[in-house]
């Protein structure tokens, strides 16, 4: 942990943040893309230090957030078939689905387990040869290469017990949709540093070019928020448009080539729905011919149409188009504890970060 | 339901989300974004076919529910609405408290402890945080048709060594067996009665504006310690559960003179837990300088990993102190003499601000509200 002592060091924070101030001179509005990037600037105030001029916009990068209602009706009827046992990330277990969340089917009796590694379910399957074994794999390129290589396991083992149940979403199409709808009020992306660490940042050079808007390769400690921000607002104001790097000691512009050669292996492209936003054409991974054996969603049709909740303004909070506390249910009917949307379940949602660490009494200001 | 201050609607306050606060947000804090949270937060009830979850025992809000909707109103008493760590029952001659907890804790032995052990010195501790000397203690087995015998003796053991540690007998108990698969092979209930001397005022209703709080050492390390023995998680083994009888140490305190007015030991639910339930009983903000929590490198590090606040993480050989602002250096001295304290410290202060609401201050200059938890930590995707 010493490696992150220098970027959470409250005096380098503080130069950085006074340089952020010496800099502005307009509004602007910057879009941190990745939700453990929204949980870092509301766990560490980083939007209290900054000029109130630059607003932070916070993006889709949030993976239970913008896995469709259909994947997770879709989770919640696996699980409730005999002799299946559901293997998923913690955060997903809350996220409400049209007939409820795998928590709640939890308590029902259906063996939903939650794993940290996707390697958990490949030994889950080794353990249990006579029940069914199905990996929810969501997320970003981030996670993807881990689950792809449970499922590079899975083939070499022959375990014919285990599938997966693929929701994978790509950062890059999401930021070129945000970035070329006309309604678009993103003046600089921080792009999502781990996902650049896997996928390097070669694809960006064409967004920045192409919509003239910076993007910055962000991290997720105080520090590197506010050299993201600060990269950011210099190129605003000088009225320049490129790709940089404020995050090298973990990205590479060429990225991870091993991890991103087991990805093209075990996937391929294909259009995916992200919930609350629609389809986006090549955003997302589906499992590659060679794998298709082991694909839940062949496995195990859903025998009902999902219905999403209308209360909900999920979609327009991770569009960047409405703050958390502006949806009607924000705090009211819609908290942690009962969520209407995934944005409040998950650590990364900007809903629950807002709930989380901004939730305070209208009489704090009145205070002498 | 209980009293809730996010109840109350107060008019003065703007629904316009847009509008901006005064720049000085350093010490005032945005409220803008805050306006749209003053409704009720516990306004659904239980709906019919609810059923029990994890997330009930997790020493969260739900957990809270559970008490605040289900057993108080059915065993309302007003002994039991003072919602102590131990009930204080006034006699002709003292007080006597009295305590009851369950351990259902997997795997039933740990790194630093075992579920034996924990009975006993978790309801010591809930004794000691209530000013009480502990008397005697019961224990209640309930086992698993299968529990190997030698294992059941070593947990006996254990109890009575850790009996014998503290000097409290366990007087009476009773052994219940129930089906295979009925049971996760071992559950013990302890229940503790101590005594409270004449003149000993310890209470929530002592804290008070300016009082200092410290904890009495690291946060997060019993939870971790679990999670790590649990097994398949990518953290280390070598964290171990902070397990330990906090009676002597409280002593230690009582002796020096140090005017406590009031002890909680931050158990399920963690140090955030422990604060709000405090915050909101008292109607008094806290503020907590976050640099001045201690934690273990490898606790703190095993949390980044999983995604988990080391604020919300149990703790089972922990207390929050409550002490006059005068007496907190004194305090911490007495606290870090004795093993058990050696790494103490002074964590923030009671103020007469945002009534019922825990603030941290950033090493940044910037605030955020320390919410309650919701319930078990779920361990974060990326």
């Amino acid at each position: 942990m010493k490696h992150l002592r220098e970027y959470r060091d409250g005096d380098i924070a503080d130069s950085i943040a006074r340089s952020i101030h010496e800099s502005t001179t307009r509004s602007w509005s910057i879009m941190e893309v990745c939700g453990g990037q929204t949980h870092s600037i509301m766990r560490y105030g980083i939007d209290q230090l900054i000029p109130k001029s630059i607003q932070l916009i916070h993006g889709p990068g949030c993976p239970v957030c913008v896995t469709p209602i259909e994947t997770i009706d879709r989770a919640h009827a696996i699980a409730e078939q005999p002799k299946v046992i559901l293997c998923t990330y913690g955060d997903m277990l809350r996220v409400p689905g049209s007939r409820g969340s795998l928590s709640g089917l939890k308590t029902r009796g259906c063996d939903v387990r939650t794993i940290y590694s996707p390697l958990q379910a490949c030994q889950i399957a080794r353990d249990n040869p006579n029940r069914s074994v199905v990996l929810f794999a969501i997320g970003f390129e981030t996670t993807a290469p881990a689950n792809a290589m449970a499922i590079k396991i899975a083939k070499t083992e022959k375990l014919k017990n285990f599938s997966v149940l693929v929701s994978h979403v790509l950062v890059p199409p999401a930021i070129e949709m945000i970035a070329s709808d006309p309604a678009c009020r993103v003046d600089a992306f921080l792009a999502a540093g781990h996902v650049c660490a896997v996928t390097g940042y070669e694809a960006y050079h064409r967004l920045a070019e192409m919509y003239r808007i910076p993007i910055v390769v962000t991290g997720f400690e105080p520090v590197d928020l506010l050299e993201g921000i600060r990269l950011a607002v210099l190129q605003l104001e000088r009225g320049q448009a490129f790709v940089e790097n404020a995050y090298q000691r973990t990205v590479a512009a060429e990225g991870n080539p091993t991890a991103q050669g087991v990805l093209k292996e075990v996937f391929q492209i294909t259009d995916r729905e992200w919930r609350g936003i629609g389809t986006i054409p090549s955003s997302g991974y589906a499992l590659s011919e060679a794998f298709r054996d082991f694909d839940a969603e062949v496995r195990f049709p859903l025998a009902w149409k999902p219905v999403e909740c209308t209360n909900c303004r999920a979609g327009d909070v991770l569009r960047g188009l409405l703050k958390p506390y502006q949806c009607a249910e924000f705090g009211k009917g819609c908290t942690p504890d009962s969520p209407l949307g995934a944005p409040m379940v998950s650590h990364e949602g900007a809903c629950a970060a807002y709930y989380q660490f901004s939730q305070l009494s209208p009489k704090m200001n009145a205070s002498p | 339901m209980n009293e809730n201050p996010e109840t109350t609607s107060d008019p003065e306050t703007t629904s316009d989300p847009e509008t901006k606060s005064n720049p000085e947000t350093k010490s005032t804090l945005d409220t803008t974004r805050t306006a749209a949270l003053k409704s009720p937060q516990c306004a659904i009830p239980f709906s019919e076919n609810e059923r029990v979850s994890m997330t009930h025992g997790g020493g969260g809000k739900l957990s809270q529910r559970l008490v605040d909707e289900i057993f108080f109103p059915a065993m309302e008493n007003s002994i039991l609405h003072r919602k102590l760590d131990a009930a204080l029952l006034d006699c002709p001659n003292g007080t006597i408290a009295m305590t009851t907890d369950s351990y259902v804790v997997t795997p039933r032995f740990f790194p630093g402890g075992n579920i034996a052990k924990l009975s006993i010195y978790g309801t010591i501790n809930d004794l000691a945080v209530s000013g009480a000397t502990p008397v005697a203690i019961s224990a209640a087995w309930i086992l698993e048709e299968g529990l190997l015998l030698s294992e059941l003796k070593q947990m006996a053991e254990e109890m009575g060594a850790a009996a014998r540690e503290v000097g409290v007998p366990v007087v009476t108990g009773d052994t219940k067996v129930v089906d295979r698969g009925r049971g996760d092979g071992c559950y013990i209930t302890t229940t503790g009665i101590g005594i409270v001397p004449h003149g000993r005022n310890i209470g929530l209703n002592r804290i008070c504006a300016d009082d200092a709080i410290l904890i009495s050492g690291t946060i997060g390390d019993h939870g971790m310690a679990i999670m790590a023995a649990r097994g398949g998680l990518p953290i280390s083994t070598e964290i171990f559960s902070d397990c330990a009888p906090l009676h002597e140490l409280i002593a230690l305190l009582v002796r020096a003179g140090i005017r406590i007015h009031a002890m909680r030991d931050p158990t399920r639910g963690g140090f955030s837990s422990a604060l709000n339930e405090l915050a909101n009983a008292v109607r008094l903000g806290f503020e907590i300088e976050e640099s001045c929590v201690p934690i273990a490198p490898l606790v703190r590090s095993a949390c980044e990993m999983l995604g988990i606040d080391p604020w919300t993480v149990a703790n089972e050989g922990k207390f929050l102190l409550f002490v006059p602002m005068d007496e907190a250096e004194h305090a911490l001295k007495v606290l870090q003499n004795h093993p058990l304290g050696r790494s103490a410290s002074i964590v923030g202060r009671v103020v007469q601000d945002h009534p019922g609401i825990v603030v941290g201050k950033t090493p940044y200059g910037t605030q955020r509200v320390v919410v309650m938890p919701s319930g078990d930590s779920l361990p974060r995707i990326c």
